[in-house]
This record gives structure tokens, sequence and C-alpha cells, in this order.
């Protein structure tokens, strides 16, 4: 089927619930309300004339711009009985992000999810093992948001360089031997 | 009693120069330097140079230097690659585990100094010496396996100038000017920031 073809049988089966949908992007994709994202993923992959069942990427977006300012969960569906392929999408607020898991339509899901609640700190309801993946768990914030901040610190290491470090660099002193020419004025060390 | 006191305490800085205590501490460097047993410490493109390094084309064996899959029986630690604020405390817990003496080759851009997470990497230490220190620092994204093969032989340069048994700091060594510590009196730290 082609994008315009999933894009009917979405707005035939949810009606309302597919708020807009755009087939002219790089993968075409529909916009999918917050609430039943879940429905429509577990359609997806049951449906016979759409068999969704690869969940190439899912992934989050932070829009800090946009008016209002919202993140998005994106869904890359690939059909290997079909061979062809589209994108789910949902908006949320960026205040408290919260979307249903599709954790059970697709296995695959539990990791994803668990990155997009790391790096964007996107809470997925339902998921059976809502933790870090990639960050250590001790770690504070989500650094994927627009508005993150570098600490200064994490346990005690530095997570910007020092302006001590800068100099240090910039004199020449942490690089030691090796064939090729290192010294300063080679060298392209942007100034924090 | 471990770390460099406990060595430094039973043998080193100990005698006058001397035909015999030389001619052992020769013996020794010389039986040190060419039977280094590296860890393999792989943690990111870097260390595909490193495995390049060590196969047949380059054959890291001429030199005595083998990979070694354990800390525990490890005389070099070749940090090649990322080292992410995660990955830190481990680096720090594995050199720990590594018996004297011991050795540290900060192998690329990111182990030296952070490389290219410099000012944006949120999740990167800002160069592997602030946790451990660091004999040969090996620039490059990634060093060519000719980069990574001249600072192993750097670092053998440096195993012969050591002073296992004679006195130290009496004599300046051949890499005089380079940022190498094996002439100093001072036990090896890590960077202070």
């Amino acid at each position: 089927m082609d994008a315009g073809a999933i894009r009917d049988a979405l707005a035939l089966k949810f009606g309302e619930r597919i708020t807009s949908a755009d087939l002219e992007a790089g993968s075409p994709f529909a916009v999918v309300r917050t609430d039943a994202i879940a429905e429509v993923a577990a359609f997806c992959k049951a449906e016979p004339a759409l068999c969704f069942d690869n969940l190439m990427c899912l992934s989050g977006v932070d829009y800090p711009k946009q008016t209002p300012p919202r993140m998005e969960v994106v869904y890359h569906l690939f059909s290997y009985r079909h061979r062809h392929s589209f994108a789910l999408k949902v908006q949320l607020p960026r205040e408290n992000p919260a979307v249903p898991t599709v954790e059970s339509v697709w296995g695959v899901a539990n990791w994803h999810e668990r990155e997009a609640w790391d790096l964007f700190g996107i809470v997925f309801t339902g998921h059976s093992d809502m933790r870090r993946i990639l960050l250590p768990d001790d770690w504070e914030g989500h650094p994927l948001r627009k508005d993150w901040q570098d600490p200064e610190y994490y346990n005690g290491l530095h997570v910007k360089p020092t302006p001590q470090m800068v100099d240090r660099v910039l004199q020449g002193e942490t690089i030691g031997v090796g064939p090729f020419d290192f010294t300063p004025e080679n060298r392209h060390v942007e100034e924090p | 009693m471990s770390g460099p006191e406990a060595v430094r305490g039973l043998i080193q800085n100990r005698f006058e120069d001397g035909l015999i205590v030389t001619s052992a501490d020769q013996l020794i460097n010389w039986s040190r330097k060419n039977s280094i047993w590296f860890m393999t410490f792989g943690l990111a493109c870097c260390a595909i140079e490193m495995m390049a390094t060590g196969g047949s084309r380059y054959d890291l064996d001429r030199f005595g230097i083998l990979p070694r899959g354990t800390p525990r029986q490890s005389d070099l630690m070749i940090v090649a690659g990322t080292v992410t604020l995660k990955m830190a405390t481990r680096v720090k817990r594995l050199y720990e585990q590594m018996p004297e003496p011991k050795y540290v080759v900060s192998m690329g851009s990111c182990a030296n100094n952070g490389g290219p997470y410099w000012r944006h990497g949120y999740h990167v230490l800002k160069g592997v010496d602030e946790v451990v220190p660091v004999d040969i620092y090996v620039p490059g994204c990634p060093p060519r396996p000719e980069a990574l093969l001249y600072g192993l032989l750097k670092l053998q340069e440096k195993i012969q100038e050591d002073r296992v048994l004679r006195k130290r700091g009496l004599t300046v060594g051949s890499l005089a000017g380079a940022t190498l510590d094996g002439a100093s009196d001072e036990p090896r730290q890590a960077r202070k920031p």
C-alpha cells in the first residue's frame, strides 16, 4: 500500500483520533491523538493489509520554539510482508509529557521508550521497566531537551572544561608524543 | 601496603649508580619493555585501529606487546576511545586492579582531552588523565596504527630510562623536555584539576 492508502485506512478506522497527516514529507506520517496511540499501534500491526510487524525506530523530539511548545514521539513503522513504511506521531505538552506505551505491541519499544525517557524525560505510562538505559542511574535531568544546561560536576568529574584545562590544551601540555605536529599553532580549540 | 610507595620502599631510590645496579637496572628494564602486555580497553573507533595495530600487518607481537584480557596480568592500559563519565569510574577501578609497574597510553583525541566532545559533550570525560595518570598521549582521531606504534616505542624508551634500583633524579633521560615523569621523584598522579 502507498502512504495515501495507509492514511485512509487509519482515518476510516479511527476517524477524529487521526488529527492530521503529511504525505509529502520525507517519510509520510499521521499525527495520532495521545490517548489513541496504543490502539492505533495494535491496529497497524494486526490489520492484514497493513501488517506493520516492525517498529524500526521510536524517537523523541523537542520543539521548544513551536507555539505551543511541545514534544513529539515518532514511531517509524515498516512491514516486512508488504515492504511499505509509515510513521506515526504523537504531540505532547513540554511540561510533564506522558504517552501510553506500545511495548505490548512491539517488544522492541521497551528499550526505545527507556531511551526516550532517559534523554527527553518522556514518561511512557504502563511501561514495565521505566529506568534509564544509557546514562548512569544517578544522573539528574534529561540532556537532549533543548533547555538542558550542563552541570558543573558529575560525581566530582568535570562536565564542562575549566579555564585551566583550556590553558593546558592551548599550551600543548596534555599532548605528548606522536608523528604528527600538534603544536598549539596547528591546533584548533574553541574557547568555552 | 600497595601502590607506588610499596615498590619504592623496597628497592627504588636506594642505590648510588654503580656497575652492578646499573647493569641490573638495564636488565630489568630490558625485560620489562620487551614484554608489555596491554589490557584490551577498546571503547570506541580507536579500538579498531588498536586491533589493526595488533593484527598481522603492523604486528605488535614483534615488540613483545600482547593483548591481555584481564587487568590483573597487564602492564599497560591503552585507553582507546571515548571515555564517558559513566565509564570513568570503571577505568579508574580497572587501573587500580593492575599490578605495579603499570603504564597508561591515552589513545586518540577523546581520551586525551575529550576531543570532539570537548565543548558540547555532556557525557564525556575531558581527558582520561582526570582519573588515571597517563604516560603517553597519542594524538589523532583515530590515530593510525603507525601513530600508536610510535607511542608504544616511546613508552619502551621511557621504561628503559626507569630507575628500578638506582636513585632517582640523578640524570636526565633521553626524553628530556617531553612531559614524561620517569625522571621525577614524585609518584605518578592523576591530573589535579
